[in-house]
């Protein structure tokens, strides 16, 4: 039973991590029907923008507490900076080109960032020091769940309760609501289109770098490469739960965390990433929309 | 004779939606026939139900080659039906933009020729022949339909009125013998309209194909059509010929709104 | 005509770009010596280049404009010099006659350093060459070509350890396992969307180099397979030089009947179904195209140039190991096709060549080729997104029937 509980809570840490990433993928691909490959890089930066933080403010000599939580709010304003930057430069100019085009572009821009960040910094993973405090309470729990875990899912909790009170209550969410539905239209009626597809970008890449600050913190190292297989997987999920809907996406990552958690506890832990893949496959194969995702047939 | 195209109770639901409540409709070999309604009464839904791209919810389709035997078109992908002889053009054109006008009607002899991998690669005589006949069939279906000057444009650099009759071009391509047109005059001006009015009757009696058309132009429909069909909110509410249809009680009240008596 | 506004423009684009990539480029850490290096000139070097290239970035971009509404008012193609020169034979015959001449002399005159470059380049003529049928021609997407890369590697490889099979013989055999997995793979994915199927590609060619990475008692897992023999010559005995050259004209010969394939394929009529299918999916359904099988047949004969490219790599390198079959490895195959001109058979031979021969004889730059891979793929894309040989068509055997249209 602890074996289980475990592994239970082991699927939910994975969950909300995967749904950290997997809703700016969601966000973006509803509105503006593009699957942002170089997500899984924003995350990545955003780790190592942390990292650099975390470093310099401990030679400081700051109190740790001050320090990831700065680190996670520049990791985030920096996140969010590049996503901004990107969609400038690799997505806007193509916007009304064919779909393909954006694609590649954003295959380019993720190979581009990766080895940008390989280059400035190191290929090196690096050791990545973990502040959250452990917290007394959870000490007798330290063998199931450990502290870092339980503000992993505090932070992806927080973030689906501020994301869901954006989209549903604020001006800029119901805009965001009137581009996804029909960008043409929202531009006629004067919403600027322009600026609600930066600020999904902003909000995306922050979401990401959050993630990328806590589960570095987790797993306790860092490397140019992290956000690539991350970025794919929470990219399944978000598929997995139906792309453009976010209460799909938080669903899809806890499914896909727990069916990993599971099947490696389980079964094998070899063939991970091969199972992770061949869900994918198999989802898209047998229902492409998704299990909350609307379908939509080809219009003639 | 039997009819070309037999539709009974065609019913086509979208989720809640009922586009299409059972529909009956027929077409006789050499008659011209137009399917008329207000916006969104479900004419396109109807094409693209019997073309096989939507499968209907109810109802069966059968075509029929003139002497030949009636074949059930439910479940048959688009291809299959063109290949069965039943072609259609598209409200919206949707023409290979990226290929020539030449190339465009060649794509419709393409589910008449048979060369494969191995027969495009060696090129035997029989693939050879087969190249040089598609090239002198596609540029007489050009010459039959008036675009010969365009003949290795772009299709996407066309003006308009030759992007609709390109289309056709195309469609006949396949050799059917019979033809649906999804609003065939949409965008044109009243000269082009006029030429494909005579465009249409010519082909029926050229190439004998029945023809079967969507159209929102009433003077084009009125001229053109032995039978009209009249559907509305996805329901048929009149058929009959171009004089019942004028004076029917119901069509002019689909059309003008239920203030017709105020 | 600089104004000053644009002064102002690029200068605050180059202020963003100073804050932005501070803290990665300033700022490294190491945090295993708890130490700190601040390299405050990448961060001049970054501001001027951004200030400077952003006026590069703008122009560009109003030419790219420009030329779009010019194109829409006049409705013409502008013809790329290379197609021109080619179909002039005041350069074209002189250009071949050439060309054939270095061909067949280079291995003789370079050194086998410089051959086995070359015959690097040329695997990327032949599995270019294959994925331009898919991308270019079918516009199908497939990021997991390099899968069926490694069927073909990893046919020879084993068939050759466990039954001793020549390479000749495994030539043939790649070439029809690659198939057989293109048409495996490729029947249950075919009927996703344009990027669906670009994910679910990318996921198969990660499955694939995953089970060969895993499953040891089959594939030897990383530590791969070694001792693979290169390719023989009527049972001579080759010396290392002699067989780089050997493998060196095999390549040629296969890129030259891969070409003549190509071509062949791109006239027929099972060419322009697949273009057909990547203008307009629906149209080519209605007209009597079988959507499936069309695409079956692109990503099958896609899949057959990998598995004889990798068939000679696998001969090549004489080890292999999962390793070289990594997504990126599809990306460098996809940047070739991109940067060449999709659907160009030109095209991709110049672009395998570019994207192979320059990192390679420029060293110092060869640590930034991925960088520059990445940047090339975005530039591309926003500003020629038909290649370096776009707007070639072929113009179709006309000429008795034109004469008929002007008379």
């Amino acid at each position: 039973m602890d074996y289980f509980l475990e592994l239970f809570l082991g699927g939910l840490t994975r969950g909300s991590i995967y749904a950290l990433i997997a809703l700016g993928y969601t966000m973006v691909y509803g509105i503006i029907e593009l699957i942002n490959f170089a997500h899984g890089e924003i995350y990545m930066i955003g780790a190592f923008t942390g990292l650099i933080v975390i470093s310099v403010l401990t030679m400081l000599g700051w109190n740790s507490i001050a320090i990831i939580v700065l680190a996670a709010l520049i990791a985030m304003l920096y996140s969010a900076a590049y996503g901004f930057t990107i969609e400038k430069i690799a997505y806007k100019p193509l916007r009304g080109s064919q779909r393909l085009s954006a694609l590649i572009s954003a295959i380019g821009m993720s190979l581009f960032l990766q080895n940008y960040v390989l280059l400035a910094q190191t290929s090196n993973f690096l050791p990545y020091p973990n502040l959250v405090p452990t917290w007394d309470f959870l000490q007798p729990y330290e063998h199931i769940v450990r502290s870092t875990e339980m503000v992993i899912y505090i932070a992806t909790a927080l973030v689906m309760v501020l994301l869901t009170y954006l989209i549903k209550f604020t001006r800029m969410g119901k805009a965001m609501r009137a581009v996804a539905q029909d960008r043409d239209m929202s531009m006629l009626v004067g919403v600027d289109v322009n600026r609600v597809i930066s600020f999904t970008f902003i909000i995306g890449s922050s979401i990401a770098a959050l993630g990328g600050v806590l589960v570095a913190s987790h797993i306790g190292q860092v490397n140019f490469y992290v956000g690539f297989i991350v970025g794919i997987k929470a990219f399944v999920a978000a598929v997995l739960g139906g792309i453009g809907s976010m209460p799909g996406a938080v669903l899809g990552s806890l499914v896909l965390g727990w069916t990993e958690s599971f099947f490696t506890g389980y079964i094998s832990s070899d063939y991970e990433d091969v199972f992770a893949f061949l869900f994918l496959v198999l989802i898209l194969i047998f229902r492409p929309a998704g299990l909350l995702g609307r379908s939509d047939t080809d219009k003639v | 004779m039997k009819p070309v195209l037999d539709v009974n109770q065609l019913t086509m639901d979208f989720g809640g939606l009922r586009a299409l409540d059972h529909i009956d409709l027929q077409v006789h070999p050499g008659e011209i026939v137009a399917l008329i309604g207000p916006n969104g009464a479900g004419k396109t839904t109807f094409f693209n139900c019997i073309t096989g791209i939507y499968a209907p919810t109810k109802g069966d389709m059968f075509l029929t080659r003139p002497q030949g035997e009636p074949k059930r078109l439910n479940g048959l992908k688009p291809n299959r039906v063109t290949e069965r002889g039943m072609a259609r053009t598209f409200q919206n054109i949707r023409l290979f933009q990226n290929m020539t006008v030449l190339e465009n009607v060649m794509i419709g002899r393409h589910c008449r020729l048979h060369t494969g991998i191995p027969g495009a690669i060696f090129r035997p005589p029989a693939s050879r022949r087969e190249e040089k006949e598609v090239v002198a069939d596609s540029y007489a279906m050009l010459e039959k339909i008036g675009l010969t000057r365009y003949v290795n444009e772009f299709a996407k650099n066309l003006p308009y009125g030759a992007q609709r009759r390109l289309e056709i071009a195309r469609a006949l391509a396949t050799e059917p013998f019979l033809l649906l047109l999804d609003e065939p005059a949409a965008g044109m001006n009243a000269q082009e309209t006029k030429a494909l009015d005579e465009l249409i009757l010519r082909l029926r009696s050229d190439m004998k194909v029945s023809i079967l058309l969507i159209e929102h132009d009433m003077k084009l429909v009125m001229s053109l059509s032995d039978r009209i069909y009249v559907v509305d909110y996805g329901k048929k509410i009149a058929e009959g010929n171009p004089e019942e249809i004028k004076s029917n009680p119901a069509v002019i009240k689909a059309y003008l709104g239920e203030d017709i008596d105020a | 005509m600089i104004t000053l506004q644009e002064i102002k423009k690029s200068f605050l684009v180059s202020l963003w770009f100073m804050f932005l990539t501070f803290p990665i480029m300033v700022i490294k850490v190491n945090t295993i010596e708890q130490t700190i290096e601040w390299r405050w000139w990448w961060m001049a070097a970054v501001g001027l280049g951004a200030f400077v290239l952003s006026f590069f970035w703008r122009i560009a971009i109003a030419r790219k404009e420009a030329g779009k509404k010019k194109a829409e008012v006049s409705g013409e193609e502008k013809i790329a010099l290379i197609p021109r020169l080619m179909s002039n034979p005041r350069f074209y015959i002189p250009g071949l006659v050439a060309t054939v001449a270095l061909v067949v002399i280079f291995p003789f005159v370079f050194s086998m350093y410089q051959t086995n470059i070359l015959i690097t380049a040329l695997i990327y003529v032949v599995v270019g060459l294959g994925l331009n049928i898919v991308v270019g021609l079918a516009g199908l997407l497939d990021l997991g070509y390099v899968a069926f890369y490694a069927v073909g590697a990893y046919s020879y490889a084993l068939l050759n350890y466990h039954f001793g099979v020549t390479f000749w013989m495994a030539l043939p055999i790649g070439a029809l396992l690659a198939f057989l997995f293109g048409i495996m793979l490729g029947f249950p994915v075919l009927r996703l969307r344009g990027d669906y199927l670009a994910i679910v590609t990318l996921g198969f060619g990660e499955i694939i180099r995953l089970v060969l990475e895993n499953w040891n008692a089959f594939s030897f897992g990383p530590s791969g397979i070694a001792n693979i023999p290169k390719p023989g010559l009527f049972g001579l005995k080759l010396s290392l030089q002699q067989s780089s050259i050997f493998i060196y004209f095999v390549m040629i010969g296969l890129a030259l009947m891969t070409i003549f394939v190509v071509r062949r394929l791109q006239d027929s009529r099972i060419g322009r179904a697949w273009i057909a299918l990547r203008e307009d999916e629906v149209a080519c359904q209605a007209m009597g195209i079988d959507k499936t099988r069309t695409k079956l047949s692109a990503f099958a004969m896609g899949a057959t140039w990998a598995g004889m490219g990798g068939v000679v790599f696998a001969a090549k390198t004489t080890f292999i190991n999962p390793t070289s079959f990594t997504i990126w490895e599809s990306v460098i195959i996809l940047c070739v096709v991109v940067l060449g001109g999709m659907g160009s058979i030109l095209g991709v031979i110049i672009g395998a060549l570019v994207l192979i021969l320059l990192p390679e004889y420029l060293r110092a730059f060869s640590e930034y080729r991925m960088l520059v891979f990445g940047a090339l793929l975005v530039m591309m894309m926003v500003f020629r997104p038909g290649g370096i040989v776009s707007g070639v068509r072929r113009i179709y055997k006309f000429e008795g029937l034109q004469n008929k249209v002007d008379s």
